[in-house]
């Protein structure tokens, strides 16, 4: 199994990333250096105004590291990567399938399957560690919704029923989710999802979250030689990446919204962290991005039990787990796509 | 035979057919320790050029393929030896880093280079050793019609897998230890079935 590596994100605005023999060096604008060896790392993310040297991302190409563009606020801009690799049937396989409306239907199914019962597990957990101090009234109704969901996908459903169950899902989560936000001085109030752009200071921390889980998983897929735009839940739309779309499901809420819910009711993020454009726009400023940014690091070094393999891995590998079953699956190696369930 | 593939697939095969599977249809690699070691090992082969040893001419890096067995691969070392008529005969050697197998992985891979070698030149090539790290000693291997048969059988099984572009189910064995693509092959999986683990997580 691979080991758990570390990403390396460059936020420092102006900084000049080269190569030094086996090692990246990463140069300041005050003049201060830093080197990582290569192989240690297993991505490059780069914030906003960031260089790299053409002969460092050939080089972050042949071991096999992701070099990704993203803007300073995390809108993800380009990726630079080596020769398509892996497995021509296997991406033909994931087409043929993705073409079928009964394995699409079958694979929808399991996405969805992931994303219900996680988001069923974070309201549970919410109710079980501070039923005390929120309206428990509102997240149990809302639990019990989503177990009227999984009733229903006890049983095998087409693809317009999954597509419109995903919707009604996120829906009732959605609505009963500022009740996990204790620290709710009118500081970080939650009414609702929105994006492009992020019109609170929830949102902000939501879409930054899900742009790194959308950044990992995709290099994932990618690693086990998947295509990450051709997708089953999520239809093809050209430039989205619909397969990392479709495995983000079991992920966003046990990873991506508790970190953001931790970050808050922590206080390690606070509303002097975020400014407000004339639009009504919410971004973060650099300390903000640097403490999300070390969550999601220390949060992807957490060890948990896989429930399928039933191996102890360290959850930024589960994202790796996850697309070689998804491979093995298409391999009919797996009669279905088993999703992480997280306990 | 409709493609050559590489004379080491015949080793993956014999290995596990699994493994030569991800390596050959879904072009997987992993290192490990073991893969780095053989890989430095044969650098320092293919660093020199010929030589002489114990009054044999000797080349480094030798190519080699056979249309018959649809084969093709490079000979660490080949040395030329006087044969009873006078004339010189191919003595393929190879380096392995760890130490003999029971099994005849290994000699397969060497008989392999030797029929290359047959019919590139158009004569008989009755042995060949394996320089192994481990014990730093030459076994001699002699190319029997047992042996040969062997890797043709292989061959002919290996062609037909890639052919068909098949990746046979896992099976776990204590060999998957040593294997660099146990991470890829997960082997320990076994047959839970999918449909009962998710259902299971629904009733939660």
């Amino acid at each position: 199994m691979k080991k758990l590596l570390n990403t390396l994100y460059v936020t420092t605005q102006g900084s000049y990333l080269s190569k030094d023999g086996e090692c990246i060096v990463v140069r300041s604008e005050d003049g201060s250096k830093k080197k990582f060896p290569v192989h240690v790392l297993d991505g490059v993310v780069c914030f906003g105004n960031v260089l790299c040297s053409p002969f460092l991302l050939g080089h972050c190409a042949d071991s096999g590291l992701a070099v990704s563009f993203l803007t300073e606020n995390g809108r993800f801009l380009a990726e630079v990567k080596g020769p398509q690799s892996g497995n021509v049937l296997l991406r033909r396989e994931q087409y043929r399938r993705a073409d079928d409306p009964v394995q699409t239907s079958a694979m929808a199914r399991s996405f969805l399957i992931g994303k219900t019962v996680n988001s069923r597990t974070v309201l549970r957990r919410g109710l079980r560690d501070h039923g005390d101090r929120i309206d428990s009234g509102r997240l149990e109704k809302a639990a019990l919704e989503l177990d009227s969901y999984a009733k229903r996908l006890s049983s095998p459903l087409v693809l317009e029923e999954a597509r419109g169950l995903e919707g009604r899902a996120a829906n009732v989560y959605f609505n009963v989710f500022d009740e996990l936000i204790l620290k709710n001085d009118g500081e970080f109030t939650f009414t609702g999802r929105n994006r492009r752009p992020p019109l609170d200071k929830v949102n902000c921390l939501l879409s930054f979250v899900y742009t790194l889980l959308a950044h990992d998983v995709r290099s994932a897929l990618e690693a086990a030689g998947l295509d990450p735009q051709v997708g089953f839940l999520h239809r093809d739309r050209p430039g989205r990446p619909g397969l990392a779309l479709d495995v983000m499901e079991e992920f966003r809420s046990f990873m991506a919204d508790r970190i953001v819910l931790t970050l808050i009711n922590r206080g390690e993020v606070s509303s002097k962290g975020f400014s407000v454009k004339e639009s009504g726009a919410v971004l973060m400023n650099d300390d903000t991005r640097r403490t999300v940014l070390q969550a999601w690091q220390k949060r992807k070094s957490d060890i948990v039990l896989h429930p399928y393999i039933k191996e102890k891995i360290p959850l930024g590998i589960a994202f790796h787990v996850q697309a070689k079953l998804l491979a093995r699956c298409l391999r009919n190696d797996l009669d279905g796509y088993p999703p992480f369930f997280w306990k | 035979m409709s493609e050559l593939l590489p004379i080491s697939a015949l080793q993956h095969y014999l290995f596990c057919p699994r493994q030569c599977a991800l390596i050959h249809v879904e072009k997987v690699w992993v290192e490990n320790r073991f893969t780095v070691e053989g890989r430095i090992m044969h650098r320092r082969v293919d660093s020199e050029q010929r030589g002489r040893r114990a009054g044999a001419d000797q080349d480094l890096s030798v190519p080699l393929k056979s249309e018959r067995l649809g084969l093709y691969g490079i000979a660490d070392v080949v040395e030329m030896v006087p044969g009873p008529d006078g004339r010189e005969i191919p003595y393929p050697v190879e380096y392995k880093r760890g130490s003999p197998k029971i099994l005849d992985w290994d000699r397969v891979q060497l008989c392999a280079q030797a029929i290359c070698l047959e019919e590139m030149l158009g004569l008989f090539v009755p042995e060949g050793a394996i320089f192994y790290g481990k014990p730093r000693r030459r076994d001699v291997v002699v190319f029997d019609d047992k042996l040969k048969l062997l890797v043709k059988e292989t061959a002919m099984e290996l062609h037909k897998m890639i052919a068909e572009a098949r990746t046979p189910p896992p099976v776990k064995d204590k060999k998957c230890r040593s294997c660099s693509l146990a991470g890829e092959c997960m082997p320990g999986l076994g047959n839970a079935k999918v449909e009962s683990y998710l259902l299971s997580a629904l009733k939660e």
